[in-house]
């Protein structure tokens, strides 16, 4: 497999480039997947400036194009992280890097307004780790409590928020697993009660706004902010991602999410697939780890290797996620493993990259390898989800992005014994 | 250090302390074994295990030995592997069930060093975890076998991905935790069913945030710090050199009261002495019962075993300078260590890794989930192989464990993309032979050679590639998964009658 080589073409007869208008960057030959339909076989993708301006087959580059020699090279839309705290949290076991939840247990378990922008750390080293291996946005998610707050879609590029920062409230995120439940009471009833009133209140709230300003609503369960969000929620402006695990339980929640009118996302779903027809007749998404075959919970005794085949096979639209924020690396991993038991390959690509993009809102944006779309793209030295290979190339906002990691630099440090620098390797020997 | 040496400290002990030599032949004043320990009474030679006469015929063999045979054949018979080779090679035996693996690969049998299956099951719930005695830092009597429940549903999962042995260890909460269980994923209905016959006993030890933070952390106790944490292995060690020394006096001690046993029945014999005089005269006196041996300790007995060598110290430890450290300790002390596991800097030290030949136990990419895990680099297991060093790819996991080929795959890629050339071979041994050679059952299993136990995988294609899956796996001899025909034996008991209630929707 020969190398993607970048070359300049005839840059000194290209009319001089403003600093409005960067040159073009032309990749050449490659196999595009656009996310959204069929391969495209020796195709040109034309960039300019954060958008792709368009993709063709066996198109030629734009006169003044840096044009980059893909062939042999697979070229995907960037993968989406979701369901995970990237940014949010850095060292798992040490607190002070952690800000994906309170720390303190007696939280109340109701955090509609825990914000994910407030604590998301752009010069987190997990963020180079997972652009490394194809991931080019992330729905950085909050978790704990019964409502765990909100997640934030945000490029992985920029050291502040302005430059990433794509939708600050993708969605509210609701935890009725073995944890939430815990907190919302320690039962599933109790849980639930506590969701609906909460809810119930954020409606009232919603309607009698002006009541709530005078003191003229009866007492209400959650605080102001907390209200402000889930009114929003109920107004639609995000859907409510609901973690969820048990058979029965998603169906619970599918019945509590029309009572309540919320654009309801159901993630983890470990048993969704025997419950498959109603979700996709409830035409809610899933979000889930295709990996997760084990019955680690009493709230999840039928999880198996094949769950994200037969909700596919069903018709639900599926997310693809991984374990957390520091595996996000494996997200293709994940795809791969889904694939070998029976997703269609390119629902797997889709489950990273569009979907998403469609479920979180911003899919006029993302998602795709299409004219008009922000250039995020991987370019795979293969099959993307082929644990041989590698993401050769990754594009941000039409930006080539360094591939460089905090762990690329250790083992450039440690490559080499003889050139570690004197005293991390001890004093030297006299002859 | 041979793992047989019994005693050594103890015979070279009676060596010194002879005295003149006697009437009586040598043999008599050998100094007396010590009593074997409860567990060391099962039979040392296993029975020999049945199995049908099978031979894979035309697959791609990856024998982890050096050599991958392309159209080749082994044949396997009474639970030992009988030729492997190719197909011009090694003859098909008359009355051999030919299987047809043509198109397919055929490994050895997946070893997982690092597992808590059946001490940490599936479903995790407070009544399933048996993993960590946490009551006291240093439970070296502590054995994984005996808490091991062989009914845990993470076990027929695991075979699925081609895994044939595992060690189960007690968790990490401890500085020393106690002894692994090494055991063959064909199930029983008890754990004696299971153990790898003629395994040497291993020693879970960990190094630290964990020990530290279970008992500094959690309770305000000893260790606190990774000062305390060596301290306790000092401490604990010293015990057992000194636990040792008392052996050592009873056996001088014996050997002297059965000198004087002998000259006092001589004399008997002799008529010198009357046995039943009141007043013995000038003769020897009757030297009465023979001294008993000191109290049995059975923690202390194991880390005494692992200064003689005939325990295997299974050493959880991360950061490159608490590794030089423990090897450091194990000279003082005078134990070794044969595998450091999770070991993610082991990359930073790969020279004295190998120069002590201590393998390293490690993920492809797992890091970060707490700040001694801070420093993993996909490159490790690369690194340790170009070095010298035996690298081993482990799980910790009861999900990573069913794609233990996928791992190996990423850590190769990993070292490929960095210019380092990994072949598919030293890949391999990553997950067979080198975890076998950390576990001491090298000789018996790990690679494809003749003569080995028959554990054997064949998948339905290049094992390193994420769409390959098991489609057989034999253990023994015996064809314990078949992709394509369930074993309901593999589902166990706790899953029965789960799904009473379920739609017929699918296969499981």
């Amino acid at each position: 497999m020969r190398r993607c080589t970048l070359t300049l073409l005839a840059s000194l007869l290209a009319a001089p480039a403003s600093a409005q208008t960067p040159a073009p960057i032309a990749l050449v030959g490659g196999t595009v997947l656009p996310g959204d339909g069929a391969p495209i076989e020796d195709a040109t993708v034309v960039i300019r400036g954060d958008r792709i301006v368009s993709v063709t087959a066996g198109g030629a580059a734009p006169a003044g194009a840096e044009v980059l020699d893909c062939q042999g090279a697979t070229i995907t839309p960037g993968f989406v992280g979701t369901q995970v705290p990237l940014g949010l949290v850095e060292i798992g076991l040490e607190p002070s890097t952690v800000d994906e939840a309170p720390e303190d247990d007696d939280a109340d378990p109701i955090r509609a307004s825990f914000s994910v922008v407030d604590g998301y750390n752009p010069t987190s080293t997990l963020i180079p780790v997972a652009r490394r291996w194809g991931v080019t946005s992330v729905v950085s998610t909050p978790s704990g409590g019964l409502v765990s707050g909100t997640s934030a879609w945000l490029d992985l590029r920029g050291a502040t928020l302005d430059r990433l920062l794509v939708e600050e409230r993708a969605a509210l995120h609701v935890d009725l697993g073995d944890g939430g439940i815990r907190e919302g009471g320690g039962a599933r009833s109790s849980a639930l009660n506590r969701l609906r009133e909460a809810f119930d209140d954020a409606r009232l709230y919603r309607q009698r706004r002006a009541s709530f300003d005078r003191r003229g609503l009866r007492e209400l369960s959650i605080s102001r902010l907390d209200l402000e969000r889930m009114s929003e929620a109920l107004g639609g402006d995000f859907p409510v991602v609901v973690r969820v695990s048990r058979s029965h339980d998603i169906l619970r929640v599918l019945a509590f999410a029309r009572e309540q009118g919320v654009r309801l996302v159901l993630a983890g779903a470990e048993e969704g697939w025997m419950v498959a027809a109603q979700i996709a007749a409830a035409d809610v998404p899933v979000i889930l780890q295709p990996m997760t075959n084990l019955p680690a919970q009493f709230s999840q005794l039928h999880a198996r290797y094949d769950n994200a085949a037969l909700l596919h096979a069903a018709g639900v639209p599926l997310i693809i996620t991984t374990e957390g924020a520091h595996e996000l690396r494996n997200l293709r991993q994940e795809a791969g493993n889904a694939v070998a038991s029976g997703l269609p390959a390119d629902v797997a690509l889709r489950a990273l990259t569009l979907e998403p993009a469609r479920v979180f809102g911003v899919d006029d944006d993302y998602g795709t390898i299409a004219a008009g779309r922000v250039a995020n793209l991987v370019v795979w030295t293969g099959d993307p989800f082929e644990v041989t290979t590698w993401a050769r190339q990754v594009f941000i906002r039409g930006e080539s992005v360094p591939l460089t990691t905090r762990q690329t630099q250790l083992y450039e440090r440690y490559r080499d014994l003889e050139q570690v620098p004197r005293g991390l390797r001890g004093l030297p020997r006299a002859p | 250090m041979t793992p047989k040496r019994l005693f050594p400290l103890l015979l070279i002990a009676a060596v010194a302390c002879g005295g003149p030599p006697d009437a009586r032949s040598a043999a008599d004043l050998e100094p007396p074994a010590p009593p074997p320990l409860p567990w060391e009474r099962q039979p040392s030679d296993p029975p020999a295990v049945a199995s049908p006469l099978v031979a894979l015929v035309g697959g791609t063999v990856m024998t982890a030995a050096g050599r991958t045979v392309e159209d080749g054949v082994v044949v396997m018979e009474n639970g030992r592997l009988h030729a492997v080779g190719a197909r011009d090679e090694v003859p098909v035996p008359d009355g051999a069930e030919i299987i047809d693996v043509s198109g397919r690969f055929v490994t050895p049998g997946l070893i997982d060093d690092h597992s808590h299956m059946g001490v940490y099951p599936s479903p995790h719930v407070r009544a399933t975890a048996d993993g960590n005695e946490m009551v006291d830092p240093v439970t070296p009597g502590m054995r994984a076998a005996d808490a091991f429940w062989p009914q845990d549903p993470q076990l027929p999962r695991a075979v699925a991905g081609g895994v044939t042995t595992i060690q189960v260890l007690p968790g990490s909460g401890n500085l020393i935790g106690g002894a692994g269980a090494i055991v063959k994923l064909h199930l029983g209905r008890s754990v004696s069913e299971m153990e790898f016959p003629g395994a040497p006993e291993t020693l879970k030890m960990a190094c630290g945030e964990n020990p530290k933070r279970v008992y500094g952390s959690g309770r305000q106790s000893a260790p606190m710090t990774r000062m305390g944490n060596v301290h306790g292995y000092r401490a604990a060690f010293q015990d057992a050199i000194e636990y040792g020394r008392g052996f050592e006096e009873w056996q001088a001690e014996h050997q002297s009261w059965q000198r004087d046993r002998q000259r006092y029945d001589a004399a008997v014999a002799a008529g010198e002495v009357d046995p039943n005089a009141a007043d013995p005269g000038d003769g020897p006196s009757d030297p009465g019962p023979a001294p008993l041996p000191p109290e049995r300790d059975f923690g202390l007995e194991r880390l005494l075993g692992a200064i003689q060598g005939r325990v295997l110290v299974q050493m959880h430890c991360y950061r490159a300078d608490e590794m030089a450290r423990m090897i450091e300790v194990g000279q003082e002390l005078g134990f070794r260590i044969r595998s450091f596991h999770h070991a993610v800097e082991a990359y930073k030290i790969r020279d004295l890794l190998a120069r002590h030949d201590v393998s390293v136990s490690t993920w492809a990419d797992w890091w970060g989930f707490k700040l001694e895990a801070y420093d993993t680099i996909e490159e490790n297991l690369p690194l340790l192989t170009q070095a010298g060093a035996r690298g081993i790819l482990h799980s910790d996991s009861a999900m990573l464990v069913q794609r233990l080929n996928q791992e190996a795959a990423k850590a190769m890629t990993a070292g490929r993309r960095a210019g380092i050339p990994i072949t598919e071979d030293q890949a391999l041994r990553w997950i067979t032979i080198n975890p076998a050679w950390a576990l001491g059952i090298h000789e018996q299993t790990g690679s494809l050679e003749a003569g080995k136990m028959a554990d054997v995988v064949v998948w339905n294609r290049n094992p390193f590639s994420v769409y390959a899956r098991a489609d057989l796996v034999f253990i023994d001899g015996q064809r314990v998964y078949d992709r394509a025909a369930p074993n309901p034996v593999y589902r166990t008991d706790f899953e029965v009658g789960q799904d009473l209630e379920l739609a017929p929707e699918g296969d499981r």
